[in-house]
């Protein structure tokens, strides 16, 4: 089956003896993992035999937030469910609020949404990292995340910035073994020198968001050297298309296009002006050429040399702000040069280009760069992470043999197909999915006025590319009413009063906040999926209880968040390998069951039966969102014959748990790079099904589509921003790469920047019910530079008191070295709530363990105008829990146990704590030599 | 090290109980030995008595006590097992030299012979009892020169003590014993004063450096231990004992161990014989007393090579 | 019997941890706790598990060092478990012959039924590689998965420690110490592989691939120091010059 202790999916074998799990172990066989397993997924049997898995439907009784609940039937627990939301969607389905979390299936999720008609969907990527997938997308149709890698096998130079363990956690560590085994060079950009930045070849101690300062550093300095690959961006980029530049013009800064609508190139040969499509065209990248129409146009290139040579790009200046040394940016900025042009890799692999050109040889440029969170989860995070993209470009090293490589379905064009839905009317279903991507400002979801649409303002002025969503502000927005109030809030699988929100204690009393005038709760129902009594359970009004990963069947859909590699499409299932022993039901059945219960469109029979009466797996199996492509990609068609596309397989699944329970389709060898321009890899993804076309992808140096929401701010086209919002959306819809400061700034009177980092061996809040990670991971401290801790007095095991703009906590300090001087740290989501997951009274997590968020507000101070916007990126609303800025102060005396503290919560009927736990006893075999 | 309380009455006791055998024995091999029922019923229950409590005492500390027989197996290779063994062999001689003293009225002959094997078997078990911790490498204040005969003299001390403190009860207050005694004292205390400023100055060859290997790459300091909950390792070999704490205690034990116990035996010379008993009991309770403080030291001021993984720069 | 075997097979099973890769992950030690948690040394008992205080019996544990400051600091992430010593006190001090070295593999094991639980071979070892299991009274320890690597139900490939076959930066490595054609030998020659505690004479078994030199000079991917500029300072010297770079 696949693990899921984490979102990286690894393929694993269960053993059972007695009827009991005696082993889990990786499977060898699996693309992801190769047979490795990480701490979380080998403790995987701790997971299931937790004494905090929930057992019963619950619903709320006494006070929400106290955690008092009378267990109910399944059947009294749906038809409330139906009760509520039949009214919802009769009346107006986007007061349902349904946010999934860390969810695997949204590709059901997000149709079922639809199904309803409530806009108000969104899984948890908005607080993640969709920053990371909006600027990958945006700039090159395919992203780090999970939706790309490096070339492992080849690479000879890796940036990594800013990751600590990633979604990739196995292959991040499969793919570093292998590069340091090679003797590639591995350079780690990050604050704290651990994990994947202690084996580093070289650590880069950052200061926190100023990456996008030192990427256009980089990016000067290849520059002013001429160290780009010009051919590359003149073939593959739009480098060579020509901007206008009529400064008033509603066109201004958007590219000029011909009568066909092509963008225009400058032909250096021809000396005229030629389509960007046009195979035979010699494309200028320099010179302001004179249009048809009399205006001046200049290659988006040129656009891009002036920004990136600026001075304030000099390594001398970003010196400054990074805390990295102008010899160290200018010896950085030698080797990527030097790796990508001197030592190019040749692979002999002939192939053709989109345009029908025949190349002999693959050129790889062997460095490969990746980044997660720690370049995400700011502010500038879109325009840091698209300033990496281009300097992928600038040196030719996207998808090519050694560099970033593009995991099938991607590339996607650009932006990919698919724009957010708008509202319909009552018990009318959505037009499409609710979360997309908008070309520009006439997909925002805003009223006339401009004004949000959605309960998290995604896809408004406010966050116009919010392709995620914005999870981390529904419960603020929903309990003021703004932009207007909603009924009920259906979560899943997110811990939303705990670790996943910005201001905790805040989010708390939101959740129980009453309106004066009725008295009624300001969120007046919450309904909630865990599998574990969690910090969230205690303010749901009815729980729905989840099975663990063990118990139920899933689906690892290529329509959601694929887990292909490079070389491959890969899809996968779960399936149950043990029979639960409670009540309790896999969420997604229930889903299937209240769809039906509600008689959602597509999830019942023309005469109003339930369509998928064998719930999830039968919906895995024979829904089909296009005719011929369902959720699983693997083993279509009557026969199993056929992949991709095909008709539906009835024995589809028996096939997948035939093979492990994974599917893989390869890409062809002369398809395997360039795919943004491979004929070869564009036919054989469109025959899959990942594209109805062979276009290929147009990577975009220069982003027109920012531009677009620009010109609408200066006062261009039919949808503008209200004037409150037009700075802020002028600024920061910069077509061309940007670094700015994130809006926490020291002159609030913060100096040190406060941040998280994932443990190795814990997921999030739910590691701490597993009896073998608590231990590893059982409390938290506050990691201080020692120069830092020395000045202000603070010694190994003091109690400090850490304050931001919004909130304070008091924890204990350790004091140690590889860590850049004006940061602090600590593991993140270790701190949890005293009465939760089933812990004992007087458990270190709730007594020495902390959370940051209790200091990270979830708006900004009001700046100007007096107006809050959120703590987030100003593009696509990712969260910026790294923008955090604090001061810290040793306490005047030692603690009882880290502050704030918060009243023990009740719990429902759990099993009774073990006090000694002998598991797998009565799996010993015989003695050894007895 | 963890001062287990089992262990440490254990060493203290058996050392003591053996003292006394050993003292006993001699006595009656060198001739001279009083038979007196009194002085022998109280002065073998009080050694063989102390020396079964300690045995009992570290029978317990044990997970499986009903396994403890098992014990006698390895004698070729562990001084665990041999004290084993040679506890248990001494109780042969030892009751055989009871028999004759105490029953049938004898030390000598055969049975001085007896007491004279006892003893023997007596010093033996407290030279097995001494390298069970002398050999133990990774443990630099046990792995010395300097503690078996520190067992040995404290045992010597305060057996010697004991057999004072018994014959005066029976009238039997001898001069030269006490003498002797004495000297055991300012000999023990010498000792213990040499062990502890040899701990105090020599360094143990392994440190975090040497543990891990990475020592040439610069000073070696845990960040974070595997763990942020307890372990058997640091629950039995994490103990540590602040310096200022310490320096009390061995002032303590110094005082009660030594100091005092000298100065009773003086007095016992010195003072009317009717006082001399009481002088003679008090001094070898409190030297008992301190050599408990003394044995509680020696583990707590132990440090095992297992620490330089804990944080620990030196073992 | 804990007399050392008094000839040896030559064969001498052990592992080698390199912390030039380790990430310091902890899969290792909890798959160990996974795979022994049902093995022959089953059940590695955890006493307070959901309690303030949970205490646990492990037979890999992974540190955290800092070595060194500043520019020459470093973090070293360090595994540690028993090293399967040739000259092992903890087998010799052991009075029941509970522990053993084994002749024809040089693992060295508790046999848990004559164990009484002394403690002292836990003192013995200088590398904290024995833990007590206090509900059972008895002394655990890494048995090398004996009961993995020798396990004919499981196919070839499965026959490793369970702590080698799950680490994902495969910073782990098995194999026959005691033959210096093996992989692991040759692994170790190459990259002077060292044992803990050379001076307690313990001789282990397992060995450690010191972290590499970092390389932060350019010349180590032999790149020159800084670029030179292609033109005189300004955009469009270069500008002028960019076009020059196109093929074609
Ligand atoms: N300070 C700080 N805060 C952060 C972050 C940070 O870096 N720093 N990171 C942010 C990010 S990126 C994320 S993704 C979030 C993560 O935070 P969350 O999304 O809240 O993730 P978890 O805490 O892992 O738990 C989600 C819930 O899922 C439940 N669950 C587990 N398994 C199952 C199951 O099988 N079925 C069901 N129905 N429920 C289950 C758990 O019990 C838990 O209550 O935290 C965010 N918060
Ligand atoms: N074991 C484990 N694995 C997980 C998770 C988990 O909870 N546990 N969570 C999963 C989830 S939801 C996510 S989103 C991913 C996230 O995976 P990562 O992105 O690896 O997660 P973070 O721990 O947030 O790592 C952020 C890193 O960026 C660094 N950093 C912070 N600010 C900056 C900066 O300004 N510049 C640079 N260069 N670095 C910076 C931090 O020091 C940290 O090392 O991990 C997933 N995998
Ligand atoms: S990385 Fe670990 S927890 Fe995540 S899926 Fe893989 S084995 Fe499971
Ligand atoms: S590491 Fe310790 S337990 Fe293992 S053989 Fe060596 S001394 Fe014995
Ligand atoms: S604890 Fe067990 S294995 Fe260890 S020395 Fe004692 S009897 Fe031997
Ligand atoms: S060899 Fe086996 S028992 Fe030993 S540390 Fe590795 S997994 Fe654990
Ligand atoms: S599994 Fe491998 S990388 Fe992870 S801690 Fe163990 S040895 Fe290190
Ligand atoms: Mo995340």
């Amino acid at each position: 089956t696949t693990c899921y202790m984490c979102a990286c999916r690894c393929g694993i074998k269960v053993h059972l003896k007695d009827g009991g799990i005696r082993y889990i172990e990786g499977n060898r066989n699996h693309p992801v993992n190769r047979g490795v397993l990480c701490a979380k997924g080998s403790a995987g049997i701790m997971q299931h035999n937790s004494p905090a898995r929930l057992r019963k439907p619950l619903m709320r009784v006494g006070e929400r937030g106290r955690g008092e609940f009378r267990e109910i039937e399944w059947e009294e627990a749906l038809g409330a469910a139906v009760e509520w939301l039949g009214a919802i969607r009769a009346r107006d389905p986007k007061e349902l609020a349904f946010f999934t979390g860390r969810d695997q299936s949204q590709a059901l999720t997000g149709w079922w949404a639809q199904q309803f008609g409530t806009i108000n969907y969104a899984a948890h990527g908005g607080f993640c990292s969709v920053n990371m997938a909006a600027a990958g997308l945006y700039t090159i149709g395919g992203s780090f995340w999970e939706f790309g890698e490096p070339d492992w096998e080849r690479t000879k130079y890796f940036l990594l910035f800013g990751v600590a363990e990633d979604h990739d956690s196995n292959p991040i560590k499969l793919g570093l073994g292998k590069l340091k085994g090679r003797g590639a060079k591995v350079v780690s950009i990050n604050p704290i020198r651990t994990g994947y930045s202690a084996i580093a070849d070289e650590w880069i101690g950052i200061r926190p968001g100023t990456d996008g300062l030192l990427v256009l550093s980089l990016i000067h300095e290849l520059l002013r050297a001429g160290k780009v690959d010009a051919d590359y961006l003149a073939r593959y980029t739009n480098a060579p298309w020509l901007v206008i530049d009529d400064e008033h013009a509603a066109d201004h800064g958007l590219f000029a296009r011909g009568s066909d609508g092509e963008p225009l190139v400058w032909d250096r040969k021809r000396e005229q002006l030629v389509s960007a499509r046009d195979a035979d065209a010699r494309p200028a990248l320099s010179g302001s050429r004179t249009l048809a129409d009399g205006r001046r146009g200049t290659p988006s290139f040129e656009l891009l040399a002036k920004r990136c040579l600026d001075p304030r790009y000099a390594p001398d200046a970003a010196a400054v702000e990074t805390g990295v040394s102008a010899a160290t940016i200018k010896r950085l900025a030698a080797e990527l040069a030097h790796v990508a042009f001197e030592e190019a890799i040749v692979l002999d692999q002939p192939w053709t280009d989109c345009k029908g050109r025949r190349h002999a040889r693959m050129i790889g440029r062997p460095v490969a760069m990746h980044g997660m969170r720690g370049i995400s989860a700011h502010a500038n995070g879109f325009h840091t992470c698209r300033a990496i993209h281009l300097l992928q470009m600038l040196l030719g090293a996207v998808d090519t043999p050694g560099s970033f490589r593009y995991e099938p379905p991607f590339p996607r064009l650009i932006p990919p197909s698919g724009k957010p839905a708008a509202p319909k009317g009552a018990s009318t279903p959505l037009s499409g999915p609710p979360l997309g991507f908008p070309q520009g400002p006439e997909d925002l979801l805003v009223d006339g006025a401009g004004n949000p649409l959605r309960i998290d303002k995604a896809f408004s002025w406010e966050a116009p590319l919010a392709a995620h969503g914005l999870l981390h502000l529904v419960i603020a927005n929903a309990c003021k009413g703004d932009p207007y109030k909603i009924d009920t809030l259906f979560l899943y699988m997110a811990n939303m009063s705990w670790n996943s929100a910005m201001n905790t204690a805040g989010t708390m009393s939101m959740l129980t906040e009453r309106d004066p005038a009725t008295n009624e709760y300001k969120i007046p129902r919450i309904i909630y999926s865990d599998a574990y009594y969690s910090e969230m359970v205690a303010y749901a009004d009815l729980v729905l209880p989840d099975t663990t990963y063990l118990e139920r069947y899933d689906c690892i859909s290529l329509m959601d968040r694929p887990i292909s590699s490079a070389d491959h499409a890969a899809d996968a299932i779960r399936q149950p390998v043990v029979k639960p022993d409670r009540d309790v039901r896999p969420f997604q059945d229930v889903l299937i069951d209240l769809g039906a219960r509600l008689k959602l469109p597509g999830f019942v029979t023309a005469e109003g039966a339930p369509k998928y009466p064998g719930l999830y797996p039968d919906y895995i199996v024979n829904h089909e969102r296009k005719p011929g492509m369902g959720p699983l990609a693997g083993w279509r068609g009557a026969n199993g014959g056929q992949q991709g596309v095909g008709e539906v397989n009835p024995r589809q699944l028996e096939r997948y748990i035939e093979n492990q329970c994974f599917w893989q389709g390869e890409i062809p060898p002369e398809g395997r790079f360039y795919k943004f321009a491979n004929r070869a890899y564009l036919e054989w993804s469109r025959d899959m099904g990942f594209r109805d076309h062979t276009e290929p992808v147009v990577l975009q140096l220069y982003s027109e589509l920012l531009q677009k929401f620009r010109l609408a701010a200066r006062g261009h086209g039919s949808v503008q921003p209200p004037p409150q919002h037009r700075d802020r959306v002028e600024t920061y819809f910069d077509p061309l790469p940007l670094w700015y400061p994130p809006f926490e700034r020291e002159s609030d009177g913060y100096p040190l920047h406060a941040i998280t980092q994932r443990p190795m061996a814990m997921y999030h809040s739910w590691g701490s019910q597993n009896a073998w990670l608590r231990q590893i991971h059982g409390e938290n401290l506050l990691h201080i530079h020692h120069e830092r801790a020395a000045e202000l007095d603070i010694a190994d095991g003091d109690w400090v008191t850490v304050t931001s703009r919004h909130g304070r906590i008091s924890v204990r300090a350790k004091l140690m070295d590889g860590v850049n001087p004006d940061t602090i740290w600590t593991w993140n989501a270790i701190g949890k709530r005293a009465g939760t997951w089933n812990l004992a009274a007087g458990a270190h997590e709730a007594t020495r363990g902390f959370l940051l968020n209790h200091l990270i507000g979830e708006l900004l101070p009001p700046r100007e105008g007096g107006y809050r916007y959120a703590n987030a990126d100003p593009v696509t609303g990712q969260a910026a829990w790294y923008d955090l800025r604090v001061k810290i102060e040793k306490a005047a005396a030692p603690l009882a146990h880290s502050e704030p503290a918060f009243k023990t919560l009740a719990a429902p009927a759990l099993p009774a704590r073990p006090t000694v736990l002998r598991y797998g006893a009565n799996f010993r075999p015989p003695r050894p030599d007895a | 090290m963890h001062p287990a309380f089992s262990v440490i009455v254990f060493t203290t006791m058996s050392g003591a109980g053996y003292g006394l055998l050993a003292w006993l024995g001699t006595w009656a091999m060198m001739g001279g030995l009083p038979v007196n029922r009194g002085l022998a019923a109280v002065s073998l229950a009080l050694s063989l008595g102390a020396i079964t409590i300690g045995l009992l005492s570290s029978t317990v500390h044990l997970g499986h006590p009903e396994r403890a027989w098992r014990a006698f197996s390895q004698w070729r290779s562990s001084w665990l097992s041999r004290e084993g063994v040679a506890s248990v062999a001494t109780y042969a001689p030892a009751l055989l030299f009871a028999l004759g003293w105490l029953v049938i009225g004898s030390t000598s002959g055969i049975w001085a012979l007896f007491g004279a094997i006892a003893a023997v078997s007596a010093i033996a078990t407290v030279v097995c009892t001494a390298f069970i911790y002398v050999s133990l490498k990774p443990i630099q204040r046990w792995n010395n020169g300097w503690v078996l005969p520190n067992y040995l003299a404290l045992a010597a001390m305060t057996g010697a003590l004991w057999l004072i403190a018994t014959t005066s009860l029976f009238g039997l207050f001898d001069r030269g014993l006490a003498l002797g005694a004495l000297l055991a004292i300012v000999f023990a205390a010498l000792l213990k004063l040499g062990y502890w400023r040899f701990i105090d100055r020599t360094a143990s060859p392994s440190d975090a450096g040497t543990a891990t290997g990475l020592g040439g790459l610069g000073r070696v300091r845990l960040f974070e231990a595997p763990h942020t909950s307890e372990n058997y390792l640091m629950k039995e070999m994490g103990f540590r004992i602040a310096r200022k704490h310490a320096a009390k205690l061995r002032m303590i034990a110094l005082v009660t161990a030594f100091v005092l116990p000298l100065l009773l035996t003086l007095a016992a010379l010195l003072v009317p014989p009717s006082l001399g008993p009481l002088c003679a009991i008090a001094a070898a309770v409190l030297a008992t007393l301190g050599v408990l403080v003394e044995r509680w030291l020696f583990f707590a001021e132990a440090k095992h090579t297992v620490t330089l993984y804990y944080g620990a720069e030196r073992a | 019997m804990t007399s050392l075997p008094t000839h040896s097979s030559g064969k001498q099973l052990g592992l080698v941890i390199d912390l030039d890769i380790c990430v310091g992950c902890h899969a290792c030690a909890v798959n160990c706790k996974e795979w022994n948690s049902g093995g022959v040394a089953a059940p590695l008992t955890d006493l307070e598990p959901y309690g303030a205080d949970p205490l646990g019996v492990w037979f890999n544990r992974v540190h955290t060092f800092e070595v060194g400051v500043g520019a020459a600091g470093r973090t070293v992430h360090f595994p540690r478990s028993c090293l399967h010593c040739a000259e092992p006190a903890c087998v010799t001090v052991c009075p029941t012959g509970a522990s053993y070295k084994r002749e024809e593999d040089g693992i060295v094991l508790v046999d848990e039924d004559l164990c009484i639980g002394c403690k002292l071979c836990s003192w013995a070892c200088p590398y904290g590689a024995r833990e007590y299991d206090y509900d059972a009274g008895v002394m655990k320890k890494c048995t090398l998965c004996i009961d993995k690597i020798y396990n004919e139900t499981l196919d070839e490939a499965s026959r490793v420690p369970a702590c080698v076959a799950t680490c994902p930066a495969t910073a782990r490595h098995f194999g026959d110490l005691g033959d210096p054609d093996s992989s692991v030998s040759r692994l170790v020659r190459e990259r002077a592989g060292y044992d803990l505690m050379p001076e307690l004479g313990y001789a282990p078994t397992n060995k450690y691939l010191p972290p590499r030199a970092r390389r932060t000079a350019a010349a180590d991917v032999r790149a020159r120091a800084e670029l030179a500029p292609v033109a005189p300072a300004g955009a469009g010297g270069f500008l002028a010059w960019i076009d020059r770079l196109l093929s074609g």
